[in-house]
């Protein structure tokens, strides 16, 4: 079974229902048991992020998230389910005070796009929304098996802010808007997704397949 | 590369989509899923679904349609029309809507924007603006306002540009619209609601700017002057509009065939296009759009064979 983490930060039956449409076994859990009883773990999430850290401790489901991920089952973040799996993010930070701690399974941090690109170069529009093309080296992970990169590789994203993994090597794909940046992540039985793949379509249905097929 | 968004635009009353849809292969045309379904497959980027319910009955229908595209359709989509209050806004989120279309509510109290976008995040909160031309001087005398800019394009029509489909007779349908003549008198643009039948007193670039503050991670535009008359985009208020914010903007009303997605996504800052009865009646297919997108230049997403 999969479980699909509820903390009360967003819409899971998209995810759920999507995973049902592909043929596999996901309930939506939401406590201890239920996540310890997952044999895969999906966290969603979308909203405010220091918001979804309090909401996780407040219902005591910090760390049993933690639990699973060292438990060496897979589990997948997406959108701010992959910025949670970071060490700290600057969302609502005071600029130059304190950053908001993460779940800190992998190292690095989550921060805002930039509107001022630089000099001579066109304004980013911010949040980052719609349709965007990925890049990744098919070898590297099955999360992305039977996929090509490029233009018939596009997901849907919706997000002001980014992960930037300390290691290179945690960055499964890349998506480029106004300069190359993080798409996804794995390391070991960890991935996590920027994009929605349960918005993502055909292209998107694939990924969530691979996921819940994948080994760790 | 990020591409342009093309977005077909659903009423829906009493848990049907009025004005119904007219192309191949739709079991039932009136049935939201079965439409959102078909719109999937023919490539279509995102959806918006415009409750235009009155009443209460309508209103708890359409949180049972946007349940069922939630959980049927792995597309994303939007949801608009009616909201009131937090509590419209919740229901929605919760029923699976991604993001909510916000419009009369955010001119009444623009709270509502902000507390949307603390609850559910910027990412979510999109709002409608609905400018409409006005001229300078019923607008200072009714409002007691100067107006931020003032225009003296094409009147009436008012695209700001000479509307010329010349160049590209294959994508024009055959418009027997009378050529547009300059009006003389100076006009300004004005918020209004209730379909442009009331004027508020805001000036657009102003009222865009002070709803991205509060929270606003999306600006539907829907020109009330271009809206309904297929004569193309009002390239001069979409301009004005996404010049002025950072954040993505949605150009709305008037979208007669491909070419005019082309001209407002090549001379404004628009990021997506919205439009209904080209698609909805079959003149123009998603695909066909995209083509004639992609030739222009414009990055676009193909999907399959087309």
């Amino acid at each position: 079974m999969i479980g699909i983490v509820d903390y009360g930060m967003g819409n899971l039956r998209s995810v759920q229902k999507a995973l049902q449409h592909l043929g596999h076994d996901a309930e939506v859990v939401a406590d201890a048991a239920g996540i310890a009883g997952s044999a895969r773990l999906i966290l969603p999430g979308v909203g405010n992020f220091a918001d979804g850290v309090r909401q996780l401790e407040e219902r005591g489901l910090t760390d049993t998230v933690k639990a699973f991920a060292a438990s060496g089952k897979p589990m997948l973040g997406v959108c701010m389910g992959m910025q949670l799996l970071f060490d700290s993010s600057t969302e609502d930070a005071p600029p130059g005070g304190p950053t908001v701690p993460g779940l800190g399974l992998l190292p690095g941090r989550v921060v805002r796009f930039e509107e001022d690109q630089g000099p001579g170069r066109p304004r980013l529009k911010v949040p980052h929304m719609g349709w965007n093309m990925l890049d990744f080296d098919a070898s590297s992970t099955v999360l992305f098996e039977g996929l090509e990169p490029g233009p018939s590789t596009q997901v849907y994203f919706v997000h002001g802010y980014y992960c930037v993994p300390d290691a290179p090597a945690d960055i499964a794909a890349t998506a480029t808007y106004g300069r190359p940046f993080c798409a996804a992540v794995h390391r070991g039985n960890l991935w996590a997704t920027q994009f929605h793949p349960e918005k993502s379509q055909r292209v998107g249905l694939r990924i969530l397949d691979n996921f819940a097929r994948c080994e760790a | 590369m990020l591409t342009h968004r093309v977005i077909p635009c659903l009423d829906v009353k009493e848990g049907r989509v009025v004005k119904g849809v007219n192309f191949v292969d739709i079991r039932d045309a009136g049935d939201p899923v079965e439409v959102a379904k078909a719109y999937d497959a023919q490539g279509a980027d995102e959806l918006v679904f415009l409750d235009i319910n009155a009443s209460h009955e309508g209103r708890g229908i359409m949180l049972d349609v946007v349940r069922q595209v939630a959980e049927q359709c792995f597309m994303p989509f939007t949801v608009g029309g009616g909201i009131r209050t937090i509590d419209d806004v919740t229901q929605l989120v919760q029923a699976g809507a991604e993001k909510v279309s916000i419009n009369t509510a955010a001119v009444l109290d623009p709270g509502i924007v902000a507390q949307t976008a603390k609850r559910f995040g910027r990412c979510a909160t999109v709002v409608n603006i609905d400018p409409k031309r006005v001229p300078v001087d019923e607008f200072v005398k009714r409002t007691g306002r100067q107006p931020g800019y003032v225009g003296s394009g094409v009147w009436g029509l008012g695209l700001g540009k000479t509307v010329s489909t010349d160049d590209t007779p294959h994508l024009d349908p055959g418009s027997d619209s009378e050529p547009r003549t300059p009006n003389p008198e100076p006009y300004c643009f004005e918020v209004h609601t209730h379909g442009g039948r009331k004027g508020t007193g805001l000036d657009p670039v102003a009222y865009a700017r002070r709803v991205v503050e509060l929270g606003a991670g999306e600006i539907v535009l829907t020109s009330m002057d271009a809206d309904g008359t297929k004569d193309g985009y009002d390239l001069e208020i979409t301009k004005l509009i996404s010049d002025a914010v950072d954040v993505p903007v949605v150009a709305s009303g008037g979208c007669g065939n491909p070419q005019h997605m082309i001209d407002v996504l090549q001379q404004t800052r628009a990021d997506a296009v919205l439009a209904a009865s080209i698609f909805h009646y079959g003149e123009y297919s998603i695909a066909q759009t995209k083509r004639a997108m992609a030739e222009a230049g414009l990055p676009v997403r193909m999907v399959g064979a087309v």
